[in-house]
């Protein structure tokens, strides 16, 4: 089990230098550079001066390499836009992030898992069709329009929320939260319903009702742990995409998070920016991804047996097919 | 039919099982399964009858019906009772549902391998039962989980290991302690040994005449091995395309055969003796559920088939108290199969 863990954060190294990699080389295809931001400020030598100092003058592989260089030293360098350092802006904005992706991805686990269900016991009924077609609309609907739909009822005519920033504690959270929750309630809603509709009719289910278990107990107990894993691995997904940063409902609600900063730093070329904050990304994704993994097996005994290494893993495999 | 039910209150009340006139379709969109057509199954205490027939005759359908299960949508149960130790079961609250399943009637399953719980283990999975019935504590019911376990030849020790970690045989077993855990009045064993090899069959038909012995269950047995029912059986119900066409004791049926279909299930067995002779496979196969004759469902395979089979509808006929066949062919006085005559 160790063994697996410290396999899956090796795993991440080549991920890293990949994704690096690509944003280097994407933000060098994009015109202009960092200075463009104040070149109209600048006379022509300041501009050279400030290329030269942020090695903007060089070859792209060049500059990878000091990058690379720093970053093996955990130092992910300075924003070239506001000179602050790239580590302090993101602990700096990472707070706001994740309390909106753990709020949002909370609210729709907490609505979507007891509808999946009930449309699926009820399948075909109306309240099936019901959570299908709102499911649908959570899923097809722009979460910018959503947001401002959000904004017009309920700041501006209402008037109980604000329409911007998080200056009101909770209050300021409610409209972000639902705007990015709706995607994951859709995606739950969907995922559980099917989940549990293979499960419902599976023949250890008839076992435990024939021996006299309560169906709600049937249903909580015996069904949903066995329909857990593809719900665990569309929540795992939606979590870890949620740790990046909601880039459009964070700047439709101008909420201070990682993806509000992260568009302004594109639209910079602020490219030490942009890199140190993927580089986060990808590793709260990694870290999520693993989670679920793990939470795999804590859920599922056959996969358990799968993560052991050796000559169990041989057998445990032969005994999950077979079971 | 109604002169076994009108029989003396003595045998009314030592009945276990009390099925009249049972019919279950399955009411798809586009076509209707009739699955079961007016059966009556009457089964005394300590006693075990045996459910022959081939694939699709309905006999899952009447287990499954015997504890309410069965699968809602689609299957509708149309009409009959049900009474298990006189009560109706096909009345009760999902509350009295619940007792009664597991307590008083508990079912074996057909396929060991999907009818258990694959993230729970083997010990939970028998101890539940045992908790839901005996009102007892976790301990206690633990405890109790283990002696099944053992009594079924599996050691203690294996309790807490998941289903995946056993073999086919094994997982019935469990299926088996899971079934008997609470000591049920009644039976329903479904084909309980088809997955198994011939060892742990023997084996595990020995356990449950062992039981029958031990606690007086009564059983209903499916299967379509007609060499286990001449094993343990008191009683033999064939069944046709939903219909019990040949019941009565074992010497009955398999000594004094009457309906051609019987006959020709016992033809289909190959004969040790006499290797040489060929096997004589019943020709077609079953009538299309959805489509049933208005007469003999057997007719179009049946080599005695007379031309009125097809659409007189049937009715049963009592050979002797406890023998009764299904077969219109018999209205002529002169009617014998040939199995009959060899005898």
């Amino acid at each position: 089990m160790y063994r697996y863990i410290v396999n899956r954060v090796l795993m991440m190294i080549p991920v890293i230098i990949g994704v690096t990699f690509l944003i280097f080389f994407m933000m060098d295809l994009a015109p202009g550079d960092a200075t463009d931001v104040v070149a109209m400020e600048y006379s022509e030598e300041a501009l050279q001066q400030l290329r030269e100092d942020l090695h903007l003058d060089e070859p792209l592989l060049v500059r990878y390499f000091i990058y690379m260089k720093d970053l093996l030293r955990g130092d992910l360098g300075y924003s070239y836009m506001s000179q602050v350092h790239v580590w302090d802006l993101y602990v700096q904005r990472f707070p706001y992030t994740l309390v909106l992706a753990v709020s949002s991805v909370l609210l729709g686990v907490v609505l979507s898992i007891p509808l999946g269900i009930l449309a699926a016991k009820k399948n075909g009924s109306l309240t099936d069709n019901a959570c299908t077609v709102a499911a649908m609309f959570g899923l097809s609907v722009p979460n910018f329009w959503f947001g401002l739909l959000l904004i017009l009822l309920f700041s501006k005519i209402l008037g109980w929320f604000p329409s911007y920033g998080a200056d009101e504690g909770w209050k300021s959270l409610v409209l972000p939260a639902i705007t990015v929750g709706i995607d994951t309630m859709a995606a739950l809603v969907r995922t559980t319903r099917s989940s549990m509709l293979d499960v419902l009719r599976a023949d250890y289910l008839r076992t435990a009702r024939a021996k006299g278990v309560d169906e709600r107990v049937v249903i909580n107990k015996h069904g949903l742990r066995n329909a857990l894993i593809p719900i665990i691995t569309v929540f795992g997904g939606q979590l870890g995409g949620a740790f990046g940063g909601a880039v459009i409902t964070e700047n439709v609600f101008t909420w201070p998070g990682l993806g509000q900063s992260l568009v302004a730093g594109i639209k910079a070329r602020d490219t030490t920016l942009v890199c140190g904050f993927i580089i986060m990304f990808v590793i709260m994704i990694s870290v999520t991804q693993l989670l679920v993994d793990l939470a795999y097996a804590f859920v599922d005994p056959r996969i358990k047996s799968q993560y052991a290494s050796g000559k169990t893993k041989k057998r445990a495999q032969k005994g999950g097919v077979q079971a | 039919m109604s002169e076994i039910t009108m029989n003396s209150n003595a045998r009314e009340d030592s009945l276990v099982l009390d099925i009249r006139n049972l019919t279950i379709h399955y009411v798809m969109e586009d076509a209707t399964v009739e699955a079961v057509n007016g059966i009556d199954i009457q089964l005394e205490k300590g006693k075990i009858l045996g459910i022959v027939g081939e694939t699709g005759a309905g006999k899952t359908s009447v287990c499954l019906s015997i504890l309410n299960l069965i699968p809602d949508p689609p299957g509708v149960i149309k009409s009959g009772e049900i009474y298990i130790n006189g009560k109706n079961i096909l009345t009760a609250s999902p509350k009295e549902m619940n007792r009664i399943r597991g307590k008083e009637v508990a079912m074996i399953f057909q396929d060991p391998m999907s009818s258990l719980n694959p993230v729970l283990t083997v010990g939970d999975q028998i101890a539940e039962a045992i908790k839901i019935h005996a009102h007892c504590s976790d301990h206690e019911a633990w405890d109790r989980a283990e002696k099944m376990l053992e009594m079924v030849g599996i050691p203690k020790e294996r309790m807490a290991e998941y289903p995946h970690q056993f073999s086919g045989g094994m997982k019935q077993r469990v299926v088996i302690a899971i079934a008997l855990s609470c000591s049920p009045a009644l039976l329903l064993a479904d084909e309980p040994t088809t997955a198994l090899d011939v060892t742990i069959q023997a084996q595990i038909l020995n356990m449950m005449e062992r039981l029958k012995g031990q606690l007086n269950t009564s059983m209903l047995f499916v299967t379509h091995d007609l060499g286990i029912v001449a094993e343990i059986c008191d009683e033999v119900a064939v069944m046709y395309a939903g219909r019990i066409i040949e019941r009565g004791t074992l010497v009955d049926v398999f000594n004094h055969t009457k309906h051609p279909y019987t006959e020709g299930l016992f033809n289909s067995l190959p004969n040790i003796e006499d290797r040489k002779s060929e096997l004589k496979p019943i020709p077609g196969l079953m009538p299309d559920p959805t489509k049933l004759p208005a007469g003999c469902a057997f007719a179009p395979r049946c080599p005695y088939a007379r031309p009125e089979c097809i659409d007189t509808p049937q009715t049963e006929r009592s050979f002797s108290d406890t023998h009764r066949v299904m077969c219109s062919a018999y209205n002529d006085p002169s009617f014998k199969i040939e199995r009959e005559e060899i005898d």
